[in-house]
């Protein structure tokens, strides 16, 4: 291993000495729980990424790749952190073919300036992920954080084509292509989906796009009780009614979305009223489509005993779905110390979302819930205090709750925690019987083991 | 790149990987295994298997028919101790020689492994052994208005696990993608015996997608033994078009036009002349004998989506002078015309001893080249190439029909395909949309691929099958210098790196 000094000369040798920052701000801001790296780098190109890899791999120097910084919580902080590489002047679309709707586009675009280049074609990308106004598009794969339109559009697994990146070597490789369909070689770009940037660094991304449907409409009921909102949200589900978000938040999100919204000025917050659990459900289509679903929205709200209920307009509809989309954002910072976890059950009942729910409340913690499409949930557990006896409750409700979910033959994962409780509790739950294919899976993309070791399932 | 191996598979044996005869003690550890009603070693029995849906060939040296994931692991153990490659079939449709024993040795035929094991209506996922038929998952779940979405145009015979080692499509994968993106979680076999279980019920669980992964690695790195299907609602509403055209460059701008404007049907599929009018020879679909092609176009939705979908496509088949666009007006017409679509092949098949039916795909906006140039290499080789073909997604599949006893024919059909998927490469398409690269593409995977890329794949593949016992000989190009994944010389298990 090189010494600081000797390593920034070397690497500043390969990439220019502009492009090399060791001073201790710009450490910071690559911070992962705490540790810093030694030195970041700024690649201008695909070929400067392979050179620092390269470079890095002879010298086993452990890297994470960074893009807006926002979601560099997720999983565990690397065991080595030697180099940050920041992709954010990757940053090119490489070809956009509107009449194909595919679009081929550097990792470090910001998706909000992706999503300009596409609207202006009246085209979009269906990745409505936290953290928007900065996150980039390598970023919001790498991460696996869910989007808010998944209901309609499905994951990143299935509108991304292809992609190129840089693996443990130090050489550029790709998977897929720039069609639609397309089964040629193993497809290697799905396993970089929520890797974390253990499996390489992404320097390019193909998708295919989505033609801007003619309108957007929303539908927002409140209920008194937690059942009755999720007596509403299976029957909606049931319909066979096209949403492209479904989401029922209880009492405590809703205070918290109310003052994200009333925070970014309009009126859309005062749909939400106090003490009750809601159901909010996007759709969208032609006037005719959108009139049709309102009207069956209404109808079964009123049956499952609806307190109240309105349809929102686009605008009202937008800003609510993109305060939802900032679930993640919004939960991680509402209280001193949070614990995070997105669940995932194979069935969700009432019975068991309301077993969850109760059994979070029971450790004297105050909780906020969500449930979102595809029978995932976000539930965190806030404590406004971090004394040992609150630490010590949190981690016990925790651990219970992630033996809770396994025995449901469920999933959690801790989005988000106090470092003290990353190290405590596995953030990733029980390791599963699949875990020594992952690390096969690690061994062939990583074999120096370079890429943000330690920060992926079960301390890959 | 050296000549194919296409056809000429007892030459390639000879040269690079026959091995010596199969030791008949594995024979008869196999029998005692699985019963002898279970295993076919008489070269009689074996003809059968020798080939698939494509214009390959190889024969194994034993096939057996397991009943449980516990028979496959057991029979890889002992493929394993005697050293003999294993190759997994489901009914052996497929077009690109994924399921032949290209290094001989054992093949397993998952056709009695098909019983649907799980139904689990509410939250629409079935979970099923490989050999279940594709259309027999559909047929389980429809009372409850649901199905199985890849839909194969052999989906009356394909099975699950052919679906998914080669990651099928079907006329639908245009709204609802490849097979791949309807399976949660697998049951698989690894070359060492080992059973493991990737994905998860609900198909979310924390961790890198190997259900992605093993999802069309065609047999190479795994055994799949059980898959947990995600089921599909079905629409309310279904309107199928049919858009007849008087030239052949109207009907593909119409798609480019289609897709350009947003429009996604669930389903869009082109006909040419001489194919459609083969169809109406074979089983009177209702296609008109003197268009130069026809668009079968289906939207699925809400009705009142569906019907201004039908609407506006309408319009754009008419902007660009469709002579007429006809609805299907009940479930019964909608029927025969895709009965016509899904017998095409069949159909062409009447006119030629053998076809050779391609699958290569292309940008969709370069649809109306890539059909002049199909049209100019055939006229190039001498053959008149039929088109039939799912247009929406870009996927093509020209069709040569050929006479294989006539050598130097069969060796003009072969120069004229690999021109024609040559062509879609450089128009910025790929090797295959959803037939698989098998023993068909595999020399040709490095016009795409460079040789990091394929060092990487090599990796992944050695990760799971290091002594390449699993599917030797596919995907992978067999040729020096690229790949690097070849099959052992006389004496060795086939397909390992020398």
């Amino acid at each position: 291993m090189s010494s600081v000094a000797d390593l920034s000369i070397r690497l500043e040798k390969l990439v220019g000495g502009d492009r090399v920052r060791a001073a201790e701000s710009s450490l910071q801001d690559v911070a992962i729980g705490g540790r810093t790296p030694m030195t970041v780098l700024q690649p201008r190109s695909a070929e400067e990424v392979a050179e620092i890899v390269g470079f890095a791999a002879a010298e086993k120097l452990a890297i994470v790749a960074c893009g807006s910084r926002s979601k560099l919580e997720l999983g565990m902080p690397p065991q080595r952190y030697d180099l940050a590489l920041d992709m954010t002047d990757l940053r090119q679309i490489a070809h956009y073919d509107p009449g194909d709707l595919t679009v081929s586009v550097d990792g470090g675009m910001p998706l909000n300036e992706l999503a300009k280049t596409l609207a202006a074609k009246n085209q979009f990308l269906p990745l409505a992920v936290p953290c928007s106004s900065t996150s980039t598009v390598a970023g919001a794969i790498a991460s696996g954080i869910d989007s808010t339109l998944r209901q309609q559009y499905g994951t990143a697994r299935d509108f991304l084509i292809g992609a190129e990146f840089v693996d443990g070597t130090g050489k550029r490789c790709k998977s897929g292509g720039r069609v639609v369909k397309n089964v040629t070689g193993y497809d290697l770009h799905k396993l970089l989906i929520g890797s974390l940037g253990t499996l390489g660094v992404i320097t390019r991304l193909n998708f295919r796009t989505f033609p801007l449907p003619e309108s957007r409409c929303a539908y927002l009921a409140g209920f008194p009780t937690l059942e009755a909102a999720l007596n509403f949200h299976a029957a909606s589900l049931k319909s066979g009614l096209p949403f492209s978000d479904l989401e029922l938040f209880d009492p405590e999100f809703g205070a918290l979305l109310a003052g994200f919204l009333n925070k970014a000025g309009g009126s859309a917050s005062e749909s939400l009223v106090a003490g009750e659990c809601h159901v909010f459900a996007s759709f969208e289509g032609n006037a005719e489509v959108i009139q049709r679903i309102q009207s069956e929205l209404r109808k079964r709200s009123e049956q499952a005993n609806a307190s109240h209920s309105e349809t929102l307009d686009a605008q009202g509809s937008e800003r609510m779905s993109g305060a939802l989309r900032e679930a993640f954002d919004l939960l991680r910072s509402v209280a001193p110390s949070v614990a995070l976890l997105r669940i995932v059950l194979p069935q969700v009942t009432p019975g068991d979302l309301i077993e969850l729910q109760q059994f979070a409340k029971k450790s004297s913690q105050r909780s906020a819930f969500i449930l979102r499409a595809c029978n995932v949930a976000y539930l965190a557990l806030l404590a406004d205090n971090e004394d040992a006896q609150t630490n010590a409750a949190l981690e016990q409700v925790l651990s219970e709750l992630f033996s809770r979910v396994e025995a449901k033959k469920g999933s959690a994962t801790l989005l988000h925690a106090p470092l003290w409780l990353k190290d405590r509790i596995s953030v990733w739950g029980t390791r599963r019987g699949d875990f020594a294919l992952m690390q096969r899976v690690k061994q062939a993309f990583d074999p120096h083991n370079i890429f943000a070791p330690g920060r992926f399932v079960g301390g890959i | 790149m050296p000549a194919r191996c296409v056809n000429h598979y007892s030459e390639y044996a000879a040269r690079n990987c026959r091995r010596p005869l199969m030791d008949p003690a594995l024979i008869r550890e196999l029998k005692s295994l699985l019963g002898p009603a279970n295993v076919l070693s008489q070269k009689e029995d074996l003809l059968l298997y020798e080939f698939d849906g494509s214009v390959e060939k190889a024969r194994p040296e034993v096939v057996v028919f397991p009943h449980t994931t516990d028979d496959v692991s057991r029979i890889v153990k002992l493929a394993a101790k005697y050293q003999v490659p294993v190759v997994g079939r489901g009914a052996g449709t497929g077009l690109s020689g994924g399921a032949l024993a290209r290094g001989g040795g054992v093949m397993i035929v998952f056709a009695r492994m098909n019983r649907i094991l799980e139904l689990d209506l509410e939250n629409r996922r079935a979970v099923v052994q490989p050999g279940v038929v594709n259309l027999d998952i559909t047929r389980a779940v429809e009372h409850a208005g649901l199905y199985f979405a890849p839909d194969p145009s052999s989906q009356k015979s394909c099975t699950i696990g052919g679906n998914v080692a080669e990651n099928s499509g079907g006329p639908h994968t245009l709204a609802y993608g490849l097979t791949t993106n309807h399976v949660a979680a697998l049951e698989l076999v690894l070359p060492d015996g080992e059973i493991v279980r990737v994905g998860s019920h609900h198909g979310d669980a924390p961790g890198y997608d190997l259900c992605g992964l093993f999802v069309g690695s065609e047999g190479t790195l795994a055994l799949v033994t059980e898959i947990t299907v995600k089921l599909s609602r079905k629409a309310e509403a279904v309107k199928t078009l049919l858009a007849i055209f008087n030239a052949v460059g109207d009907a593909s701008r119409t798609v480019v036009e289609m897709t350009a404007s947003g429009i996604t049907p669930a389903a869009c599929e082109m006909l040419d002349g001489w194919t459609l009018r083969a169809v109406e020879d074979y089983i009177n679909a209702g296609f008109p004998r003197d268009s130069a092609a026809v668009l079968l176009i289906e939207v699925e939705g809400l009705r009142e989506a569906a019907e201004s979908q039908a609407a506006a496509i309408a319009e754009i088949c008419k902007a660009n002078h469709a002579r007429e666009v006809r609805t299907a007006r009940d479930d019964r017409e909608r029927e025969l015309l895709w009965k016509g679509r899904r017998n095409a092949f069949g159909a062409l098949g009447r006119l030629a001893p053998s076809n050779y039916v391609l699958d290569g795909v292309i940008p969709r906006s370069k649809l109306p080249e890539a059909l002049e140039q199909i049209h100019a290499i055939g006229k190039k080789h001498g053959f008149q190439i039929g088109n039939i073909f799912h247009a929406g997604d870009g996927n093509l599949h020209p069709i040569v029909l050929y006479d294989p006893r006539d050598t130097e024919q069969f060796k003009r059909a072969i120069a004229a395909a690999q021109e024609i998927i040559r062509m879609c490469v450089s128009l910025g398409g790929a090797l295959t949309g959803e037939h698989g690269v098998g023993m068909e593409k595999n020399e040709l995977m490095p016009l795409l691929f460079s040789d990091a890329d394929f060092d990487l794949m090599r990796r992944i593949h050695d990760a799971f099958n290091p002594d390449s016992s699993l599917n030797p000989g596919k995907i992978f190009p067999l040729s020096e210098g690229c790949g690097e994944i070849r099959v052992r010389k006389t004496g060795q298990a086939a397909g390992v790196r020398p």
